[in-house]
């Protein structure tokens, strides 16, 4: 469809705002941001003093070693087919990863969507399938819908690692006190969930500025125009500029699915560390499908790659040039840190664009 | 991973919806989006059907930008 304004206007629009502002720093916190962002080359449409740093939006980079080494754990039980999205193949953990697993002859398989799994526990009544949960409001009513279908179904040989999260709490806790952000562009997919209302505590809390922005290169650009607005008329709101995907409620079905199957617990955000209340763990009366309930697993403790800074970049404290490793011994064919690993990790949309 | 595609909805059959995204055309749940029917420009993420798009999106964003450039017409950008 053919839009009133260009970007070139808005671009126009947002040098003007930016004008006479002191350097102001515009978090996101969406993987798929972090992608597009680089990939359409948004920070060399704005000016100098607007910078944009990416947070801990990418699903694959704030999962914590514990969780992968538990995933790695499953794999190596007898008997198991370990079902995952293929981002999290390559993450390293230690000197092993899902990847390295399935070359030495371990069943692993990448799936593109959660329901794939009901069909491989289902073609392979004999063996266990493992499923693993990762990601935000998104992914997770995926997850439960899977749990759900399987229950009702009454699938016995399949479970769910959940390492699935939730995002206004991690939120919270970066942007809580000092942060030295300006401004936050809230994860359009996540609000197509959870509702732009799920990010009013962005303004009315934390006080800073928040558009929910959708993808392309238009909306992102959008996004930014109002935040600057805001910034520069004092307001302080929370402003849905993804109306095509996002309403104010959300998808009360997902949701209504969502906390059907999992409740809330705490959960560890790499970089972030223990979160209260940020994970979803699976409630009691779908226990029976949890993977960690259902096997007797004992993770190694894995620490970080020497060097590595990837916690600190998903703070938004370090950018990925920052990092020793970047580009060195660290590519997207031989990822140190989860950053990156994924096409949506600042360091691989660094590396890459 | 927070990548959904638009496309439309040609059929349903058992919970499942068939999708076309400009010739290539796929399954997804309707599991989380029950009121979908055919026709719909929906949006896909992951196999799961997460909201049908608004229609009128162009007039609501453009109604927005609007708003923070502090124009009401075109021809003044």
């Amino acid at each position: 469809m053919q839009m009133r304004y260009r970007i070139e206007d808005i671009k126009k629009r947002i040098n003007e705002l930016a004008g006479g502002m002191e350097q102001i720093t515009v978090m996101e916190v969406c993987g798929t941001h972090t992608a597009n962002i680089h990939k359409y080359g948004i920070q060399e449409l704005l000016p100098d003093n607007i910078r944009l740093v990416s947070g801990p939006g990418c699903p694959v980079c704030v999962t914590d070693h514990k969780d992968i080494a538990a995933a790695l754990s499953l794999v190596d039980q007898e008997n198991v087919v370990f079902a995952c999205f293929g981002d999290m193949m390559r993450v390293p953990c230690g000197d092993r990863s899902l990847y390295s697993l399935y070359e030495s002859g371990k069943d692993v398989r990448v799936v593109t969507s959660a329901m794939d799994a009901l069909q491989i526990a289902r073609d392979n009544p004999d063996r266990q399938t493992v499923y693993f949960g990762i990601g935000f409001e998104t992914t997770a009513p995926q997850t439960a819908a899977l749990i759900e279908a399987a229950d009702e179904c009454g699938i016995r040989n399949l479970s769910v690692l959940s390492a699935h999260k939730t995002m206004p709490q991690a939120i919270r806790q970066l942007l809580g006190n000092g942060s030295g952000i300006d401004a936050l562009m809230c994860p359009g997919h996540v609000a197509t969930i959870i509702g732009a209302e799920a990010f009013d505590f962005v303004a009315d809390e934390l006080k800073l500025p928040a558009a929910v922005a959708g993808f392309e290169a238009y909306d992102i650009m959008a996004a930014l125009l109002c935040i600057l607005n805001m910034l520069k008329n004092g307001e302080l709101k929370c402003v849905n500029m993804y109306p095509r995907a996002v309403t104010r409620h959300g998808n009360k079905e997902a949701l209504s699915l969502l906390y059907k199957v999992f409740e809330p617990c705490d959960a560890v955000w790499r970089g972030l560390g223990e979160i209260g209340g940020s994970g979803l763990g699976i409630k009691s009366q779908y226990k029976y499908f949890d993977a960690m309930h259902r096997f007797d697993i004992r993770p190694a403790d894995i620490k970080e790659a020497a060097g590595c800074i990837c916690a600190s970049i998903l703070c938004g404290k370090s950018m990925p040039t920052d990092c020793v490793n970047f580009g060195r011994g660290c590519t997207p064919d031989r990822p140190l840190g989860p950053c990156m690993v994924s096409a949506e990790g600042s360091c691989a949309a660094y590396y890459k664009l | 991973m927070c990548l959904a595609v638009p496309g439309t909805i040609t059929q349903i059959l058992d919970g499942y919806a068939q999708v076309d995204y400009g010739g290539v055309s796929k399954q997804a749940s309707t599991r989380l989006f029950k009121d979908a029917k055919v026709g719909d420009r929906v949006l896909v993420h992951a196999g799961f059907i997460i909201q049908i798009l608004d229609k009128d999106y162009g007039y609501e964003l453009e109604k927005l930008i609007g708003e923070t450039m502090g124009f009401t017409n075109a021809d003044e950008v």
